[in-house]
């Protein structure tokens, strides 16, 4: 086999070099107090280097498969990036650099242990993402998703009190969640012999008639529907996002969840053909109707709480939901809302924990009801506050608006217009509970005393104002997003 | 009845994940949670390990007899073991923190707020 220069190296390079910094933090991290940090920074910087690299090629030349040690792939493990996952690879890498940034001043001030220990895991959590969005082999998938899960529990519970018993009971809920998928594997395997993924995809459907693929196919639904806590499993996120560490709470936030999507996008639209899932196993009816439940419900929970970081993680549980209907309805516009509110969801989620981790870190306030005229105190956070609310309720010059946009026209298309009221009566929710907030930091005055201004750290302040601009130019720049980025996403989908 | 005998393996299997489904809902003890947990995923390591065997079947190398194990599930499932051993580390790790933190470790007794 010929072997490529450093160009083609790339997949394999990014999960790698960042996997080889975990170790050298743990290492070095003893002696040199600087060190995790750089460390972190450099390998997500690096990642987002490698990210861009892979982005471009994928864009102009197609699909890149990559054999791990030459072994070619039904024995091999592969990695293949394609239109469907190379914007996954930018979005990861790009927003870790981004919290990276942001945790230089907020993790010394959270964490009351080592943050050696804090980082290396860290480190570990965005090796595990970025290998689950590479990887082209179901058994390999399982081994990355494992790794940022454990990685993500450690995380959650750096954080002292009510983050312990948060972060326990997502241990047990994810490792049912991981064994269901392992049991999904299982049974493929049992069906064809392989565990690669575009193996997978030409050997199953001819067994489509056999009910050991259809269970295959339920355990993956559910064990995914417990990781990206659809609606009625989604149990354990609330708890776990509002008490983590600040910086925990937005890494996981922003990307777990998205890549969990992406996994579940990924097997049922690569691994299964769109009939069979809809005709022989219904899978796409039941997840549209679980996602309108999840948009209700989640943004209902959101509005019933005072404390800023639950109500984003309630406020998490509807937009997933978003996402999964945009699934489950499977027309190719909905499918487009569903990617673009992927990346939408994460940056302005994203932004929102930030500016949360930041009022927390300079003002002590968690509740909502305490965010007198914090205007005053920390303009910039709060524009960048601003910026993420008005897209999370779908202001138009925001990147919100457009992903709901392409879910309502999809729906419309599907000729189910419950789905479109969903969407409108959930944005109607979203105003009333991010209005709330923002009556409180913008027009409620305090009622006595001065207030100085005190803006956060400039290391947090910039990811912060970063993602509040990204929503702007996503937002504006939407048309180009879709055209070119989820144009190619959406032929993976249906090259069968 | 043949079908119950002759795939027992895959029954116990099956017995085994529901005593740890029942042992991580049921209980409240944070501890027996974490053991039902343990019990969940070794009846997916029969599972697997079922998969692959044969009666008879000898290792798979080169010049032994006719039939052969699959020893890919098997391999699988040590990564598979590995990831359960190190889960149970961190499990564990949080229960200590969680011990030290609210002196019990009975789901009941920690404080919600």
């Amino acid at each position: 086999m010929k072997f490529p220069g450093i160009e083609g190296h790339w997949v394999v390079l990014v999960v790698v070099v960042p996997l080889l910094c975990s170790f050298l933090c743990f290492v070095l991290g003893r002696f040199l107090r600087r060190v995790p940090f750089y460390l972190a920074l450099g390998a997500s910087g690096f990642a987002s280097v490698a990210s861009l690299a892979v982005f471009l090629s994928v864009i102009r030349h197609g699909p890149i498969r990559y054999f791990l040690g030459g072994w070619l792939p039904p024995w091999g493990i592969e990695y293949r990036v394609d239109g469907l996952n190379a914007f996954m690879l930018l979005l990861v890498s790009g927003v870790s650099l981004l919290v990276t940034i942001y945790s230089k001043d907020n993790v010394p001030a959270e964490i009351k242990g080592e943050v050696t220990s804090f980082y290396t895991v860290y480190i570990l959590l965005v090796t595990g993402l970025l290998g689950i969005v590479v990887t082209g082999d179901v058994f390999n998938l399982y081994v990355f998703l494992e790794i940022s899960s454990l990685a993500a529990y450690t995380l959650i519970a750096a954080a002292e009190g009510r983050a312990l018993l948060a972060s326990f009971n997502y241990v047990i809920m994810g490792t049912v969640a991981a064994c269901f998928y392992l049991l999904g594997v299982g049974y493929l395997y049992i069906m064809t012999g392989s565990l690669n993924m575009a193996d997978l995809a030409r050997l199953l459907p001819s067994l489509y008639h056999n009910p050991v693929v259809a269970i295959a196919l339920a355990f993956f639904v559910v064990g995914l529907a417990i990781k990206v806590a659809l609606f009625p499993l989604h149990t354990w996120l609330p708890d776990a996002y509002a008490y983590a560490p600040s910086t925990t709470s937005v890494i996981i936030a922003s990307l777990m969840g998205k890549v969990g999507l992406y996994v579940l996008i990924r097997l049922l639209f690569s691994l299964f053909d769109p009939r069979y899932l809809l005709q022989d196993l219904p899978v796409l009816p039941m997840l549209s109707w679980l996602g309108a439940m999840a948009i209700i419900m989640g943004s209902l929970f959101a509005l019933s709480q005072l404390d800023f970081k639950r109500m984003l993680a309630y406020s998490s549980v509807a937009q997933i939901g978003y996402v999964v209907l945009g699934v489950g309805m499977a027309n190719s516009i909905a499918l487009t809302g569903a990617l673009l509110h992927v990346i939408n969801h994460a940056v302005m989620k994203g932004g929102l924990f930030m500016a949360a981790g930041a009022i927390i870190q300079t003002t002590g306030k968690r509740q909502i009801t305490d965010f007198h005229y914090l205007h005053r105190r920390m303009p910039f956070t709060m524009a960048a506050l601003l910026l993420g609310a008005l897209s999370m309720v779908g202001i138009p010059p925001t990147c919100g608006f457009f992903s709901k946009w392409y879910l309502i026209l999809g729906a419309v298309k599907k000729g189910n217009l419950l789905f479109v009221g969903v969407i409108l009566i959930s944005s109607l929710l979203n105003a009333l509970y991010f209005f709330r907030v923002l009556e409180y930091v913008f027009f409620k005055p305090l009622s006595e005393g001065s207030i100085k201004r005190r803006e956060a750290p400039t290391t947090m302040l910039v990811p912060t104002l970063v993602m509040g601009g990204a929503v702007l130019l996503l937002g504006l720049g939407n048309q180009w997003v879709v055209s070119i980025v989820l144009k190619r996403a959406l032929e993976v989908i249906s090259w069968r | 009845m043949e079908l119950l005998i002759a795939k027992y393996n895959y029954w116990i299997s099956v017995a085994i994940m529901m005593i740890g489904f029942y042992a991580m809902i049921g209980k409240r003890n944070l501890i027996k949670k974490l053991i039902g947990m343990n019990i969940f995923q070794t009846s997916i390591f029969l599972f697997y390990i079922s998969i692959g065997a044969r009666k008879g079947g000898s290792v798979p190398i080169l010049g032994a007899p006719s039939t052969y194990i699959n020893p890919l599930p098997h391999v699988l499932i040590l990564t598979a073991i590995v990831v359960s051993v190190s889960t149970t580390a961190v499990a564990l790790s949080i229960l200590i923190k969680i011990h030290r933190t609210h002196g019990t470790i009975e789901e009941d007794e920690i404080p919600r707020d």
